[in-house]
């Protein structure tokens, strides 16, 4: 649940880096995510005929995420996401506000500063972070929706870097926590969920897999498996092993 | 024949000539742009699209046409 909407899939999958309109739609519906993050960028006036993505994904079917990503402080985040908004009412957002273009993670001054405006202008405010418990609670104080931390920098694949900071950022809130940016495999997703978060948030990884088609339905697996082994309680670990058969009765 | 003035403003940063006195709504009529996919600023300011008709150009304007692309 995001903003008092209920979603059947826990995972988000993002719009870029496809081949073509037709190979992301594709994927995406291979994944079975129900909300899909896209940029905001300006329209070809000269070439017409460039294929739309609304034409392609229908955002009454799909819930549409626009980000703000390319923008590098609170004011140009501001604009693209009131932009995003009068294209047709979009109140649902991620906003992630870039420190350095080497390594693309968050600046977190601007991020906060960003959050707290977009929510008291009634936006539902998903927030790119840093893996961070400090900060999700400072995002959580001034009215994120959901708090998205990184599991290792954007387009990475590098997977989750760090398990701990994840698993108190889950004990410490009750908003939807997501993981977002870094995944490089399905398993990675698995990783996550059973770390409690509610759900991830991946691109890259399907994108740029060798094959989308298969990576994208090994995500929507791999979410539905870590979420019910998150569930179920996993086991306690041992230093020394223990035997599965009965030790009694052995001839 | 009077003849008709020229101005110069910019569109999504470039340099379009167009008729001194039309209206926003002409200009994206002209460009076939989709209104309903789209959000319009004029000078970094959002003009709601049900406001398009009542915008006239200026000399210099900048003006924006957004939508959403592939992104993540």
């Amino acid at each position: 649940m995001i903003a008092k909407k209920n979603f059947n899939s826990r995972l988000i999958v993002g719009t870029g880096k496809y081949k073509s309109m037709t190979e992301c739609a594709k994927a995406i519906k291979l994944s079975a995510a129900e909300i899909v993050t896209v940029a905001v960028r300006r329209v070809n006036i000269t070439d017409k005929k460039k294929p739309l993505l609304m034409d392609y994904i229908d955002p009454r079917k799909i819930t549409y995420l626009p980000n703000t990503a390319g923008c590098f402080n609170s004011k140009e985040a501001l604009r693209t996401l009131r932009l995003a908004r009068e294209i047709g009412g979009w109140k649902l957002v991620k906003l992630e506000v870039l420190g350095d273009k080497k390594n693309l993670f968050p600046e977190m001054i601007e991020t906060l500063k960003s959050t707290e405006i977009l929510s008291k202008e009634g936006f539902k405010v998903m927030v790119y972070c840093n893996d961070d418990p400090l900060m999700a609670k400072r995002l959580e104080n001034v009215g994120a929706c959901a708090i998205m931390p990184l599991a290792a920098p954007i387009g990475s694949g590098l997977g989750i870097l760090n398990k701990v900071n994840l698993k108190i950022i889950r004990k410490q809130t009750k908003l939807p926590l997501i993981v977002d940016a870094g995944l490089g495999q399905a398993s990675d997703a698995s990783i996550a969920m059973e770390l409690g978060c509610d759900g991830v948030l991946v691109n890259t990884a399907i994108a740029k897999a060798k094959n989308p088609f298969g990576m994208a339905l090994a995500f929507k697996n791999a979410v539905i498996a870590g979420r019910q082994s998150y569930l179920s309680g996993r086991i306690e670990k041992l230093l020394m092993g223990k035997p599965s058969s009965p030790t009694e009765g052995i001839i | 024949m009077k003849k008709i003035k020229k101005i110069k403003i910019k569109v999504n940063g470039k340099v379009n000539i167009i008729n001194k006195g039309i209206k926003l709504s002409n200009l994206i009529k002209r460009l076939k742009i989709p209104i309903k996919k789209v959000a319009i600023e004029l000078n970094q300011e959002i003009i709601e699209k049900k406001n398009i008709d009542r915008v006239v150009l200026k000399k210099n304007d900048q003006i924006e046409i957004v939508h959403f692309i592939g992104g993540g």
